[in-house]
């Protein structure tokens, strides 16, 4: 505090805030939290455990796109590169190499962010439009390397990817023991998310986001900012890839295909960019989409369009991003 | 008999005209977009389902009305303009006061779209499309076998490509193109109707994807997903090319072509990325592209 | 009002249901329904599914017999999705069809866990009689080995003993081409040189012309679907076959002919388990097939049938459904169907038949639509596919 005037004015105001939070967020967030944990306790006995699985791997990947669009403002469009290799990368480090679970997804993580690394430092070099269509072509890269490459099998994909017991001891074999771990992995993930959002290096995100030359103007290293933001944003999502090959036990050019790119984006936009809790609506909501439309072909891919152009035109807030403005608080 | 690199003379001429016909099919998209991204400031990722409509409006017009190709190659870019005229007005128009980006995410999904109603009604092995009985054939030029058809597209495109060049860089409507690249309000105030001027310019790009597409129905299988690889190789020559002229967007193509046809012969696994890694050079080089001017 | 329904509703139960029959069956069919293997397999299996039962005639044989199907988009984890929900609630009990070899292997894998029957139709992989073999999976219409033996001993055998192949660049493409060198150079032809091709790709005229330029005596297409089309468009563009080399397609679909018109595709090689017009038996049921969807039969719709008949002959026999045993039936049991003949299925889970040698007649000697190929030659069941030792299976001792 300042001085004397500035605490009167303002404590009225910051008082209840302070004792709104608890654990360093904001009480609402808390019991979302709370909830989601709930919700991700009980789904499984309600529903199809592989489905929740794949939500559940579906909303670590948007959540983290959405915190290089939505905190970062950096339009990648070829997120699947990250996702997908990630996923190679811990089947084949579980399946040939034998590697238990945590190392292999450890393995897949790492792979993602170096790979994010090395694409990130190129595609900062551009901005907005540039930025997505670099981006887009490196993903293409990676695409051509997985149909090429001997290890990843091709168009038949790494298959069978064994479930090794975790930590060489704890069964993940059935469906509900994995349940588990990928819920703690989600979990987790996205806590760090929200940290990061939350600390000061996600202030100075937030501050490039929304005027770029005055970040630069105030001494702050944009590119390197951009670039840090790029690697985790790479590597968490390369940690919901490497889960999803232990999920469906298989690794495979889906994973790394445009479209996913396009899919990811289309998750983050629908359920809000730039909101916590938005992109795991959005997760949720078109794989359930996916899941009921799977029977008639390319309506699919038509229902994805449709929801994209609606989205964009109308609904750009997003789902959760409508939701916080009826609130008045941010979610 | 000599040999170049282990290649006879003869076949590195025929692979290199090869090269070109493919860079023609990059100039004249790349130059599409150029042209697009010059007043309306958006990338039109729609432009890969375009070319494909292309295709697919000349092989209705064959097979519902009768129309033969050199009257599609007229009423096809039309037909598809015109498409493009009204995607503009009632989707793209809306979008100019937001960020860039969800131009980019709108006409994302409308590809999905066109694509997907495409795949429901026309399956996705592919439609034949014969090449014009006046087209049929082919010449011997000696080093190779060139099908006449191939000649005729290098040739149109270098019509199409060089007829955009001179209206927009050297003729009066041209001229007020470029003003409102540059400053929309300010060409706005001299009385000329700026939002009819982008409309008309999306539409005219949208018409160069449709007769690349008209032009490529014979000699590639047309299917909904034509487009959608291809647009992505486009995308990295934009990137390479740098948006900022037209005569560059057209050098580019052409030049990937070549640079492209000769990675088919001297390592084939690789031409798939060639224009990949050489935008990865590129950016590392000169970040705003070879033709670009810096931001 | 809902005491009423619920009367009606058991009154209906006891009406309906009162044959309670010895077996209940459900079979699944998966199968591409939007993608590039909609037309060869798709909605077209569905019905030649149903044609089997309605053939087999469960009902008088007190087994009732309920059919779903299902997309799974060509993406092993929306298969793999599909098929446990399938089995684990919806109790499915066999899947049938399935093209695209990813898919296919995955489904394989969770057969066998979940202890179910697996009848494929539709995938290419010899893998699945071979290092992924499994005693819950029968391959039923063709696989990579029978293609590339069909066409290349066949092909050397009629004098064409040089080849140069034009290979897309991944693991099918390698293996069709690996495999049928191995087979041409048994036989006592060459390779003249080989160009692998980026997948998947639209223009091929350069990999021709370097095919063109080798002089070999054939070129050997080992790609799939939109690439074997779009080459064999610009083979016939560039006057290749009119120069006297032939293209062979190594995995090529009448539906491919088809959409490819026989101008550009005459002369085409090609190796195929079933043509609609081999006898009188293939007609009858193909016209059968025709007037339900507008097509003639592919060789998967046509393994479907056929698959789907053995097994509720099997299921017959038994006496119920439990899977091993029905397998180990089916392997019993010789196959005899109007579509393939006799034949009979391996240890390895192969079902073996004879395999063809077409070529893609001219527009001259066509005399309609579909009349598409004439016989070059016949491989006997015995020798058309992988011996079953060199597989490596583990169920063959």
């Amino acid at each position: 505090m300042v001085s004397v005037t500035d605490t009167e004015t303002t404590s009225a105001v910051a008082e209840p805030r302070i004792r709104q939070k608890a654990m360093g967020m904001p009480v609402h967030h808390m019991a979302i939290f709370v909830m989601l944990l709930a919700a991700g306790i009980v789904a499984p006995f309600m529903l199809y455990p592989v489905f929740v699985m794949k939500v559940l791997c579906f909303a670590l990947f948007a959540c983290a796109f959405n915190l290089l669009l939505g905190f970062g403002g950096l339009l990648s469009f070829g997120h699947a590169a990250y996702f997908g290799s990630a996923s190679y990368v811990a089947a084949h480090a579980a399946k040939v190499w034998g590697l238990s679970p945590e190392l292999a997804i450890l393995t897949g993580t790492a792979t993602a962010a170096v790979l994010g690394l090395a694409f990130g430092s190129l595609a900062i070099r551009r901005q907005g439009i540039y930025f997505a269509m670099v981006t887009l072509a490196f993903a293409q890269m990676v695409f051509f390397f997985a149909l090429q490459a001997p290890f990843t099998g091709g168009e038949d994909g790494i298959q069978g990817v064994p479930r090794n017991p975790l930590l060489g001891f704890i069964d993940i074999s059935s469906h509900m023991s994995l349940y588990w771990l990928v819920l703690g992995i989600t979990f987790g993930g996205l806590l760090v998310i929200y940290r990061i959002i939350h600390s000061p290096f996600g202030q100075v995100l937030k501050a490039i986001r929304e005027n770029e030359p005055r970040a630069i103007s105030l001494g702050y290293r944009v590119n390197r900012y951009k670039l840090t933001v790029f690697v985790i944003s790479a590597a968490l999502a390369g940690l919901a890839g490497s889960t999803k090959a232990f999920v469906f036990q298989l690794a495979s050019l889906t994973d790394v295909h445009w479209s996913m790119s396009g899919e990811v984006v289309l998750m983050t936009l629908l359920g809000g960019m730039g909101t916590v809790f938005g992109p795991i609506v959005g997760a949720a909501v078109i794989v359930t989409m996916q899941n009921y439309l799977a029977t008639f072909g390319a309506w699919v891919t038509i229902v994805q369009g449709i929801v994209f152009v609606i989205c964009v035109m109308l609904f750009r807030e997003g789902i959760i991003g409508v939701l916080s403005k009826l609130i008045k608080k941010p979610l | 008999m000599f040999e170049l690199l282990g290649i006879p003379p003869q076949a590195l001429f025929g692979q290199l005209l090869l090269g070109l016909i493919n860079g023609s099919f990059y100039a004249m998209l790349s130059l599409g977009l150029a042209i697009i991204f010059g007043l309306l400031n958006i990338i039109n990722f729609t432009h890969g389902a375009q070319y494909m409509l292309g295709a697919f409006v000349a092989w209705m017009l064959l097979n519902y009305l009768g129309i033969g190709y050199w009257w599609a190659l007229l009423l096809v870019p039309i037909a598809v303009g015109a498409t493009g005229i009204i995607i503009e007005r009632l989707l793209i128009s809306r979008l100019y006061h937001l960020d860039h980006l969800y131009g980019l995410l709108l006409t994302f999904g409308l590809a999905l779209i066109m694509q997907g109603l495409l795949r429901n009604e026309y399956g996705i092995s592919g439609l034949p499309y014969g090449i014009p009985a006046e087209l049929a054939g082919g010449t011997n030029l000696g080093f190779m076998f060139l099908p006449n058809y191939r000649g005729w597209v290098v040739i149109a495109s270098l019509i199409v490509c060089l007829g955009t060049w001179f209206v927009i860089e050297k003729t009066r409507l041209g001229a007020y193109l470029r003003a409102a690249t540059e400053n929309p309000t300010l060409v706005g105030a001299f009385g000329i109707n700026v939002p009819l001027m982008i409309t008309l310019t999306y539409g005219f790009g949208v018409a160069l994807a449709g007769f690349a597409g008209v032009l490529a129905a014979p000699i590639y299988s047309v299917n909904p997903n034509m487009g959608a690889d291809l647009i992505i190789v486009v995308f990295a020559v934009v990137v390479i090319g740098g948006m900022g002229s037209i005569l560059g967007s057209v050098l580019t193509g052409f030049g990937l072509g070549l640079v492209e046809g000769l990675t088919r012969v001297f390592y084939p696994e690789g031409s798939a990325v060639v224009i990949f890694v050489i935008m990865a050079i590129v950016l590392m080089i000169k970040p705003a592209g070879l033709f670009g001017r810096t931001a | 009002m809902k005491l009423k329904t619920i009367l009606l509703g058991s009154i209906a139960a006891a009406v309906f249901a009162a044959p309670a029959y010895a077996v209940d069956i459900k079979i699944g069919v998966m199968n591409d329904r939007s993608g590039i293997y909609a037309d060869i397999a798709g909605e077209g299996s569905v019905v030649a599914a149903r044609m089997a039962v309605e053939d087999f005639d469960a009902e008088s044989k007190d087994i009732n017999v309920e059919i779903v199907s299902a997309d799974h988009q060509n993406k092993p984890d929306v298969g793999s999705t599909i098929a446990r929900q399938w089995y684990d609630t919806e109790n499915v009990d066999v899947i049938v069809d399935v093209p695209t070899s990813s898919v296919a292997l995955a489904i394989n894998d969770i057969t066998r866990e979940s202890d179910k029957v697996f009848l494929n139709s539709g995938a290419a992989t010899s893998d699945l009689t071979g290092s992924a073999c499994s005693p819950n999976t029968i391959h039923w219409t063709y696989d990579t080995w029978q293609l590339a033996n069909g066409t290349g001993r066949a092909v050397v055998e009629n004098g064409g003993d040089s080849w140069f192949f034009v290979t897309a660049d991944y693991a099918f493409g390698h293996a069709l081409e690996r495999d049928t060198s191995a087979v041409v150079e048994g036989a006592g032809g060459t390779i003249v040189g080989t160009v692998r091709t980026p997948f998947p790709g639209t223009d091929f005229s350069s990999f021709l012309l370097q095919a063109q330029s080798s002089g070999a005596k054939v070129i050997g297409l080992a790609n799939a679907g939109g690439d074997t089309i779009n080459s064999i468009k610009q083979a016939s563009e560039f006057g290749i076959t009119q120069g006297g080399q032939s293209l062979a397609g190594l995995l090529v679909f009448i539906n491919d002919i088809h959409a490819l018109g026989l101008d550009v595709a005459q002369g085409l090689l090609l190796t195929s388990s079933f043509y609609w017009d081999l006898n009188d038996q293939t007609r009858e049921w193909s016209a059968r097939f025709e007037e339900e969807t507008g097509k003639k039969p592919s060789m998967v719709q046509a393994g479907v049938y056929s698959s789907i008949l053995h097994y509720l002959k099997a299921v017959e026999a038994v006496g119920d459904k439990t899977s091993q045993d029905v397998v180990a039936k089916m392997k019993e049991l010789p196959t005899d169907d109007p579509l393939f003949g006799k034949g009979e299925i391996r240890a390895d889970g192969r079902k073996i038949h004879d395999s063809y040698l077409f070529r893609v007649k001219t527009p001259e000697e066509s005399k309609g639509p579909w009349d598409y190929y004439e016989t070059v030659s016949t491989t006997p069941a015995a020798q058309a596919f992988r011996p079953l030792e060199d597989g490596g299976c583990s169920l063959v001792e």
